[in-house]
Order: structure tokens, then C-alpha cells, then sequence
């Protein structure tokens, strides 16, 4: 497709998304949130994840970073969580500096940084669930106002703009590195990164910056995680389960890909949410988890570019990312 | 501060523990040294061997100290059949690659024991179980003590595998220089395969043993192999004796941690551990260097 093509095929898209709620009952409202939620996660995440190679199996210490940080804010300080959004932003980026930090530092592998990203998922989740100011095991509940200022709509339409608009937002960034020196940057050191850095590349700078990136977004992703469930568990906005939903999107779509997250949560969610409607009430809690397990390993043996570039080439598309 | 004979039975403790942590990080760390992979499913084919000792103790009557060969074994065939069938596919692909398989493949070993024994905590009995022994002021639970000594025999068998048998020396070699092994005629997909076959077994023999100590339930698998992961970059990655100290090293700092602080921030004490060795010491206590 042309680019111009391209411009009017989004365009369009767009409109329809923006139009759809005026038809759509509640709950296929509640399956599109879902949609661009983790579309909007899994962009997230393929900033570092896709774009800068760098595999982060533990971004729910982000979502649950963010979530806790307005959370608290707004229950104990009174502070609005639009604002709090950027705060619970700021400390998961500086969380995500943090572990960048320790795992991209020269002549460290890049399991180090796989490693530490889980395990410092796993300690927020141990810290957590002892702290009793934020709770402890019980987690914090939020009580329902339905006040637009505290992050809370009567209608499930307003939370269907919302999620959409922040699916844009995140796929906005992605596409501006993508277009940027900065993307090309930290497309060489996916490819190689020795070879980058032979040719200037400060790989530990641009690593930090789309680490950095990617934290913040998801951070801002865990207000709404927070004020669209009222509930924050430790073992549920911590937990593998969640990292596991935040990267099996873009890596079954196409991770390093700008439409990959989108295209594969437009894939995996409805089916994860089937699963979880029919599955876990007849007590197959496990089932929808086991189906990623195999998704995760068919994706890596026989798709391993993931689904958008494979549908590109097959229809035609210039493949604009890899 | 708690006093002497509390802080005594915190290090008698984590002498004991420490050796189920040592068999599980020399799994772990065969297989990276072998073939540079991650066994991202490492805690839960520990589940595994846990609940395969479940089995054999509920069903059979297998007393988990007589049961932990076979659990062993069983584990073998499953390390042997994962790495022919699925890494043995995408030992060239990226790391990243690799340890994606290994997440779906230990996404599909929780979630089956989670299908298959249900989400409760469960405990094996023996015989062993409630025997204590008192060494003046601390006691010693027979069952920790046999799981220390079976866990330490294993690892020494190991050991010896690796220095003085043939195939143990193709492996060495293969963890060298797998080219080079190649070169001089090794059967390399054989030697890859024996090697995850014996991590994995490793590990489900440690669990098996640690059954009788400690309840479980599927959802252990991720922690296990989180605690593997520390103890591994602690000891220095692909380090078999480095693997051994570090999982000593890690049971003795969570179980005073426990002492001092609280039993719950136990990991808390060996993931600080972590980031001050990645921060002071990124090669690990015992590797050489990083890259």
C-alpha cells in the first residue's frame, strides 16, 4: 500500500472505532476496552520489548507500580487520578531505570535483564502483599463514585474513549521512534548490537531511554488498571499471569512492528476472554493460561516475526518496520 | 534482636535447606553451561517433581525418599524430550527466543498441575516428618537432615559424572566450545539432550525431596525459579561450584533473614543479595567474565 493509501485506511479505521460504541451493547463496550487496553500495554512493553529487542518478561511490576502510586494518592491525598496517572508514570520509570540499570550495564548479557525483570516483578509483589499501609494481602479497594474526576464514569463508553485514546497515544510514540534516529538506533542494536556500538551507538543510553519509555507508559497504563476494576490484588496486578497477558500480544501480532500489539490483541483478546467466560466458571482456571503456553511456543518455532509481518507480505504491504 | 539459640537454629536451618537450593541451581546452571539457555520452566518441572512424589506416596505408598529416583527419572524424559522436541529447534535463534519457548513451556507445566491437583496446598507425609533430633539448644528435623544429605550426594554424583565419564567430559567440552566440540567428533544433539535431561532431573529429584518438608501447590513453580535464578547469578552463570555455594550462600542469608526480620521477606534478603552482587560483582562470586 501507498502511504497515502496507508493515511486513508487509518483514517478510516479510526472513524469506525470512534463510531462504534453508538451500536455496540455493554458487553461487546467491555471486550473492546479490554482490546485496546492491552493493545495499549503491549505497545507499550514493544517499545523496549519489540523495538529495542530487549525481552522484559515482567512488566506487571509497571501496571502495578502506576496502579498502586494513584491509587494511594487519591485515597489518601485526595489527588485527582488524571494527574496521579503521571505521577504512578514517573515512579515506574524511575523503577524501570532502575532495573535497566543493573541488567543493561556493559558486558552483561541480555538474560541478566530477562532475569531481573521478573524478579524485581516478584519482589513488588512480596512487598506488597507486607505492606499493610497499601493494604498487604487484602489489596485496596476503591470505592465507586462515578465521578469523572476520580477517574470513574457511569457510562462504560467513557472508559471505551479512554482506552482507546491511550492505545493511540502509546502507538503514537511507537510510531515516532519508529520514524526517528531513535528507532533506527535501537533497531541496530536488536540486530546486533556489537556492531552497533562499533559504529557509534551508545547502546546503554538508548536501552536506558526506551526502557525508561516503555515503563512510564505502562506505569500510566496502571491507573487505569485500578479505577476501571476498583480492586488491586498483589498476586493479580504483580503476578506472571499479567506480564504474561502484556507481552503475548505483541509477540503473537508482531513484536517491533507498530500494528503487531494491536493485531494481536485484536487476536488473543476475545479469545482470552471466551476462555475465561466458559473455561474458569466450570473450574478450568488454568485452561486459558495453557493456551498461551502453547501460542507462546508454536509463535517462537514456526512464526517467530509474529502475525502482522506474515500478513503483510502475504498481502502485499510494505513491511515498514523490520 | 533475637538471641543466640534463635540466630543458631537460623543457620542449622539454612544449612539444611540450602542443599534442595544447591541441587536446583546446578540444574539450572548444566543446562545454561551446557547450552546457553535459560530454563525458564525450572521451578515448575520442580512442581512437577513435587507432585510426582504426591503421587507416589498417596497412590503407591512410596515413602518421597525412596520415591525421589523416580521422580528423577521421569523428569529426565521430560528435560530429554523438551530439548529434543522444542529448544534442540532454536538453539541458533536469539536468547530472547529461547526464553519465550521455555515461558510457554512453563505456562503449559503450572497450568496442567494446576488442572490436573487443583490450586490447594498440599503436603507429602513420612515417616520422617515429625522425628527431631536435639543437638543441645536447637533441634534438627530428621527430614531436613535426610533431604541435606540425599540433595549433597547428588550433587557430588554429578560432579563426578562430569569429571571422570566419558559422556560427562563431551559435556564439559560441549559447554566450552560447542564448535570445537563438534570438531573433534562429539555427538553434540546427544550431549544437549542427556544435559537438559539431567537439569531437569535435578531439579525434580530436589523437589521430590523437599515434598516432605514443606507444602506446595502449582503456583510454587514461579518463586522456585526466580530463587534458582538469584542463586545462579550469585554463583556465576553456567559455574557448577559457584551453583553449589550460591545456593548455600542464598538458604543461609533467608533463613537469618527470616530470623531478623520477617519469615515472609525472605526473599527479599536473597533478591537485595542479588543486586549487590549484579552491582559489585556481575560475573558472580565464581565466574570469570561477564560476556
Amino acid at each position: 500500500m501507498s502511504r497515502r493509501a496507508q493515511g486513508v485506511a487509518g483514517a478510516a479505521v479510526l472513524a469506525l472505532l470512534v463510531l462504534l460504541p453508538l451500536f455496540l451493547g455493554s458487553y461487546a463496550i467491555t471486550l473492546f476496552i479490554f482490546i485496546f487496553f492491552y493493545a495499549f500495554l503491549g505497545q507499550a512493553w514493544n517499545v523496549v520489548g519489540g523495538y529495542a529487542g530487549q525481552l522484559s518478561a515482567g512488566h506487571a511490576a509497571f501496571v502495578g507500580v502506576g496502579a498502586y502510586t494513584s491509587a494511594v494518592l487519591s485515597m489518601q491525598v485526595g489527588l485527582t487520578p488524571w494527574v496521579g496517572m503521571f505521577v504512578g508514570g514517573a515512579v515506574s520509570a524511575a523503577l524501570g531505570a532502575v532495573i535497566g540499570y543493573l541488567g543493561f550495564r556493559f558486558g552483561l548479557r541480555g538474560f541478566y535483564f530477562v532475569l531481573l525483570t521478573v524478579a524485581f516483578a516478584e519482589i513488588c509483589r512480596v512487598v506488597a502483599l507486607n505492606t499493610d499501609a497499601v493494604g498487604g494481602a487484602l489489596g485496596l479497594y476503591i470505592t465507586f463514585t462515578g465521578n469523572p474526576r476520580q477517574f470513574q464514569f457511569q457510562d462504560n463508553r467513557a472508559y471505551y474513549y479512554v482506552a482507546l485514546a491511550m492505545m493511540l497515544l502509546a502507538t503514537g510514540v511507537a510510531a515516532w521512534i519508529e520514524r526517528h534516529r531513535f528507532g533506527a538506533y535501537l533497531a541496530a542494536i536488536r540486530d546486533d548490537e556489537a556492531a552497533s556500538e562499533a559504529l557509534g551507538v551508545d547502546a546503554f543510553k538508548y536501552k536506558m531511554l526506551a526502557m525508561t519509555i516503555s515503563s512510564f507508559l505502562t506505569g500510566l497504563g496502571g491507573t487505569f488498571y485500578a479505577f476501571y476494576l476498583f480492586s488491586l490484588q498483589p498476586n493479580a496486578v504483580f503476578g506472571i499471569p499479567l506480564s504474561v497477558e502484556i507481552i503475548i500480544r505483541p509477540i503473537v501480532g508482531g513484536a517491533g512492528t507498530l500494528l503487531g500489539p494491536i493485531l494481536g490483541s485484536f487476536i488473543l483478546s476475545p479469545l482470552a476472554e471466551l476462555s475465561r467466560a466458559y473455561l474458569q466458571g466450570s473450574g478450568w482456571s488454568g485452561a486459558h493460561l495453557i493456551l498461551y503456553g502453547v501460542l507462546l511456543v508454536a509463535v517462537v518455532l514456526f512464526l517467530p516475526q509474529g502475525a502482522y509481518p506474515y500478513l503483510a507480505r502475504r498481502l502485499g504491504w510494505t513491511d515498514h518496520a523490520r | 534482636m533475637p538471641d543466640a539459640t534463635l540466630v543458631a537454629q537460623g543457620l542449622l536451618n539454612g544449612v539444611l535447606f540450602g542443599g534442595v537450593y544447591s541441587l536446583m541451581a546446578v540444574g539450572l546452571t548444566l543446562i545454561f553451561g551446557v547450552m546457553r539457555v535459560v530454563n525458564f520452566a525450572h521451578g515448575d518441572m520442580m512442581v512437577w517433581g513435587m507432585y510426582l512424589a504426591w503421587l507416589g506416596a498417596t497412590r503407591l505408598g512410596v515413602d518421597p525418599y525412596a520415591s525421589f529416583l523416580g521422580c528423577a527419572a521421569l523428569l529426565f524424559a521430560l528435560g530429554l524430550v523438551t530439548q529434543r522436541a522444542l529448544v534442540g529447534q532454536i538453539l541458533d535463534a536469539p536468547h530472547e527466543m529461547q526464553i519465550l519457548l521455555m515461558l510457554g513451556v512453563a505456562l503449559i507445566l503450572e497450568n496442567a498441575a494446576l488442572l490436573a491437583f487443583g490450586p490447594d496446598p498440599v503436603r507429602v507425609r513420612s515417616p520422617w516428618s515429625a522425628a527431631t533430633l536435639w543437638l543441645g539448644p536447637v533441634f534438627v528435623d530428621v527430614a531436613r537432615l535426610v533431604t541435606f544429605a540425599v540433595a549433597l550426594a547428588l550433587t557430588l554424583l554429578l560432579y563426578l559424572f562430569l569429571k571422570r565419564t566419558d559422556l560427562g567430559r563431551s559435556m564439559r567440552a560441549a559447554a566450552d566450545n560447542r564448535y570445537g566440540a563438534l570438531v573433534i567428533g562429539t555427538d553434540v544433539r546427544r550431549v544437549y539432550a542427556v544435559a537438559f535431561g539431567i537439569g531437569a532431573a535435578c531439579v525434580g529429584a530436589a523437589g521430590a525431596l523437599v515434598s516432605p518438608i514443606v507444602p506446595f501447590s502449582p503456583s510454587g513453580g514461579l518463586s522456585a525459579s526466580v530463587a534458582s535464578f538469584n542463586i545462579v547469578i550469585i554463583g556465576g552463570m553456567g559455574n557448577l561450584p559457584g551453583a553449589f555455594v550460591g545456593g548455600l550462600l542464598v538458604s543461609l542469608a533467608e533463613s537469618l533473614g527470616a530470623v531478623f526480620l520477617a519469615p515472609s521477606l525472605k526473599e527479599l534478603v536473597s533478591f537485595s543479595l542479588l543486586v549487590v552482587i549484579l552491582l559489585f560483582r556481575p560475573a558472580g562470586l565464581f565466574g570469570k567474565s561477564p560476556s
